[in-house]
C-alpha cells in the first residue's frame, strides 16, 4: 500500500458547499446568479464599447442601450476623429518606447540580483533583502520631489535628452526600474531559491561557470516566473499614470497613452464620442496582452502580490 | 495626429528593443570576465556585488536616497531653511476641514470601504464561481478590468455616472436604472456630497466603487486559489463528525482562508492609502474627494509648495508604516519556517 501525500491543490472532491447556500442556489438559480453577476460586471465595459461606435447626436440624447434595438446606426467616425484630434498615435508609440525597456531593464537586473540573493553568500545579504521587502510598501510619492529636482539639475529632462540625440525616456525607464525592482527581486529570488540545489552542485562539478549556470540552468527553469513578471511589469508600466505625469507630465510629444487620455478627459469632459473611442483605443494593447498571456499574469499575481 | 510617426520612429524603437537587452547582457558577461581575472580567493567576495550592484544602485538612487531627502525637505521652507514641524502643522491645521484633513478623512474611507468591498466581493464570487463548470470563463471576465489603466476605468465609470437633468432621457446607466426602476430623481454621482448613512459622502463612494470594480478580479483570483487549496478530505471528515455547513465555514474554511485574506487585505490597504489615478482623473480632488496622494501632487505642481508636498508624502508614509512592519514580520516568520 502506498501512502499518497495529498498536495493541497490536487483534491477537487467534496467542495465546500454550505447547505443553506445549496438549498437557495441549487442548480438553475446558481447559474442565474453567477451569469447575472458576470453580465452586470461587464455592463460598464459593454456600454463604453457600444457608445464608441454611436453617432455623437445619439450619444447625448439617449442611453447606449437604445442602440441595441433597430434601427442600427453605428459608425467608425469617432475613432478616426479621435485619432486626428488627439496625440494618441504618437502616444501609443511612446507607450511602447516607455514600456518595453522599462520592463526589460528591471526584469533583467532583478534576475541578476535574485540569482545572487538566492545562491551566493555575501555580507549583509539577509539585511539587504529585508530592506527590499520593507521598500515594497513605501509610497512612491516620497521619492518624486528630490528625483525630479535632481534630474533637472543633471539636465536629464525630455527636451535636453532629445536635443542630445538620446531617447527622452531614459529617466522614466530607470525610474520604473528602480520602483519595480524590489518586487521583481522578491518574486524571482523566491523562485530561484526553490530550484533544487543538486542542479547547481552537479553543474559545478562539471566545471560550469557562474554565467553558464545562470543562462543555461536558472533562466530556462524559471521561464514561468519570468514570464509572469514580464507581463506584470509591462502592464504596470503601460497603465501607469502617476510616474509618467511626474517625469514627462507637461510634454505632449513624450506622453504615454494614459497621460494623453487623462488630458482628453480634462479637455473633452462631456465629449463622450471622443472619450469613449480614446478609452477603448487605450485598452487594446493591455487587453491583447492579458487575453493571450492570462495564465502567466494570474500566476504572477498568485506568486506574490505585494507590489505597491 | 496620424500613424506616420510609427513608421518614421520605428528604427528608434528597434534600436531600443535590441540595444537595451544587449547592454544588459554585455554588463553581466563583462562583469564575469573581470571577476575571472581576479585571484582565486578574491572572486567569491567580489562576484555577488557584480550581480546585485545595478539593481541596488537603481533602488538606492530612485527609492532610498530620495525618500530620505524628502524626509529632510519636509522640515524645511522654500529656501531650504530648517523650520521644524511647521509644514506638518500647516497640513494638520484646521481640523476637521482645513489643511490635509479632508484628504486624510477620504483616505480613511478608502481604507475601510475599498478593502472591505474588494474582499467581500472577491470572497462571494470565489465561493459562487467554484460551483459552476464554466468557472474559468466568468473568472477571466471579472478579472479583465485588472488589465486596463485606471484612466480608462474612469472614462468607463464617468459614463456610467453621467447625469442629465430630471425629465430628460438619462444617458448614464446608473441614473437610467435609478429613474426607471426606482423612480428616483437622477443624481450627480461624482459631485453629490450627500452623506450615506449620515456619514459617507455619495461621491466618495462613487469613486471608491470605480476602483473596486477594477480590482475585484485580483482578490477573486487569489481567494479562489486559496479556496481550492482547502483539502476536500478535511471537509469530508468534518461532515462525518456531524458538523453543519455553517460550522464548517466558521471552524474550517475561514481559519484556513484567513492567512490569504490577510495577505490580500494588506495589499489592498496599501492600494487604498496610495489611491491616486481614479481621484485625479475623475474629480481632481474637487467636491471634497481629495486624497493624500492627489493632494501631494497638487501641492507639488500647482502650488510649487515643496515643503508642504513633502510633508504630505511623509504623512502618507506614516500611514503605511503599520503595514510595512506587518509585512516584515510576516516575511521573517515565513523565513523562520524555511
Amino acid at each position: 500500500m502506498t501512502i499518497a501525500v495529498a498536495s493541497p491543490t490536487s483534491s477537487t472532491t467534496a467542495r465546500f458547499s454550505p447547505r443553506w447556500l445549496s438549498d437557495r442556489l441549487g442548480g438553475f438559480v446558481l447559474h442565474v446568479v453567477v451569469i447575472g453577476l458576470t453580465v452586470a460586471w461587464m455592463v460598464p465595459t459593454i456600454g463604453l464599447l457600444i457608445t464608441s461606435f454611436r453617432l455623437p447626436a445619439d450619444i447625448s440624447n439617449s442611453g447606449w442601450w437604445t442602440a441595441l434595438s433597430p434601427p442600427f446606426k453605428f459608425t467608425f467616425d469617432n475613432y478616426s476623429q479621435m485619432l486626428s484630434a488627439s496625440n494618441l498615435g504618437q502616444s501609443l508609440f511612446n507607450s511602447f518606447m516607455i514600456s518595453i525597456p522599462a520592463t526589460v531593464i528591471p526584469v533583467a537586473l532583478a534576475a541578476f540580483a535574485a540569482y545572487a540573493f538566492a545562491w551566493m553568500k555575501f555580507p549583509g545579504r539577509d539585511w539587504i533583502f529585508l530592506a527590499l521587502v520593507g521598500l515594497l510598501a513605501v509610497p512612491l510619492q516620497l521619492t518624486f520631489i528630490p528625483v525630479t529636482t535632481e534630474l533637472v539639475k543633471l539636465g536629464l529632462t525630455p527636451e535636453k535628452l532629445t536635443a542630445a540625440g538620446l531617447p527622452p525616456f531614459i529617466p522614466l525607464w530607470l525610474a520604473h526600474a528602480g520602483y519595480g525592482l524590489p518586487f521583481s527581486i522578491y518574486l524571482l529570488s523566491n523562485f530561484f531559491r526553490a530550484l533544487p540545489s543538486d542542479l547547481f552542485e552537479s553543474a559545478e562539478i562539471d566545471g560550469a561557470g557562474t554565467l553558464t549556470v545562470f543562462f543555461r540552468i536558472v533562466l530556462p527553469l524559471s521561464v514561468p516566473a519570468i514570464a509572469s513578471l514580464v507581463i506584470f511589469q509591462f502592464l504596470w508600466v503601460w497603465n501607469d499614470l502617476l510616474v509618467a505625469l511626474i517625469y514627462v507630465g507637461g510634454v505632449a510629444s513624450v506622453a504615454p497613452v494614459t497621460v494623453t487620455l487623462v488630458n482628453l478627459v480634462g479637455s473633452y469632459g462631456q465629449n463622450y464620442q471622443l472619450l469613449t473611442a480614446a478609452a477603448f483605443f487605450s485598452m487594446i494593447v493591455p487587453l491583447v496582452v492579458f487575453l493571450s498571456l492570462q495564465r502567466y499574469f494570474v500566476r504572477g499575481i498568485l506568486a506574490g502580490s505585494v507590489k505597491g | 495626429m496620424d500613424f506616420n510617426v510609427l513608421l518614421t520612429d520605428l528604427p528608434t524603437l528597434v534600436v531600443v528593443i535590441i540595444g537595451v537587452p544587449l547592454v544588459l547582457a554585455a554588463y553581466i558577461v563583462g562583469g564575469e570576465y573581470l571577476v575571472r581575472r581576479l585571484p582565486d580567493k578574491a572572486r567569491p567576495a567580489v562576484r555577488p556585488w557584480i550581480w546585485v550592484a545595478p539593481a541596488l544602485v537603481l533602488v538606492a538612487g530612485f527609492l532610498v536616497a530620495p525618500a530620505i531627502a524628502t524626509l529632510i525637505q519636509s522640515t524645511e521652507d522654500r529656501h531650504g531653511v530648517f523650520i521644524g514641524f511647521q509644514n506638518f502643522a500647516t497640513q494638520l491645521a484646521g481640523f476637521p476641514t482645513g489643511g490635509a484633513w479632508i484628504a486624510i478623512r477620504n483616505n480613511l474611507f478608502w481604507l475601510i470601504f475599498y478593502t472591505l468591498f474588494v474582499l467581500a466581493f472577491g470572497l462571494l464570487l470565489a465561493v459562487l464561481f467554484d460551483r459552476v463548470p464554466y468557472e474559468k470563463v466568468v473568472k477571466s471576465l471579472i478579472f479583465m478590468p485588472m488589465a486596463i489603466s485606471s484612466v480608462a476605468l474612469v472614462v468607463i465609470w464617468k459614463f456610467m455616472y453621467a447625469y442629465q437633468p430630471p425629465g430628460q432621457p438619462q444617458t448614464g446607466t446608473l441614473n437610467f436604472i435609478f429613474n426607471t426602476v426606482f423612480h428616483q430623481d437622477p443624481r450627480t454621482w461624482i459631485q453629490d456630497e450627500t452623506p450615506l448613512l449620515g456619514l459617507f459622502p455619495l461621491n466618495d463612494m462613487a469613486l471608491i466603487g470605480t476602483a473596486v470594480w477594477g480590482i475585484v478580479g485580483f482578490s477573486l483570483v487569489i481567494l479562489s486559489a486559496a479556496l481550492k487549496g482547502i483539502p476536500g478530505d478535511l471537509l469530508e471528515a468534518a461532515r462525518v463528525d456531524g458538523a453543519g455547513e455553517i460550522t464548517i465555514f466558521r471552524r474550517v474554511i475561514f481559519p484556513l482562508m484567513m492567512p490569504t485574506v490577510v495577505v490580500v487585505g494588506t495589499t489592498l490597504v496599501i492600494f487604498a492609502l496610495k489611491a491616486f489615478d481614479v481621484v485625479y482623473a475623475m474629480t481632481n480632488g474637487n467636491y471634497h474627494t481629495d486624497v493624500l496622494a492627489n493632494r501631494m501632487y497638487q501641492l507639488l505642481y500647482n502650488s510649487n509648495d515643496f515643503g508642504g508636498a513633502s510633508a504630505v508624502a511623509v504623512i502618507l508614509l506614516l500611514t503605511v508604516i503599520p503595514v510595512l512592519i506587518f509585512n516584515l514580520r510576516q516575511f521573517r516568520a515565513v523565513e523562520a519556517r524555511r
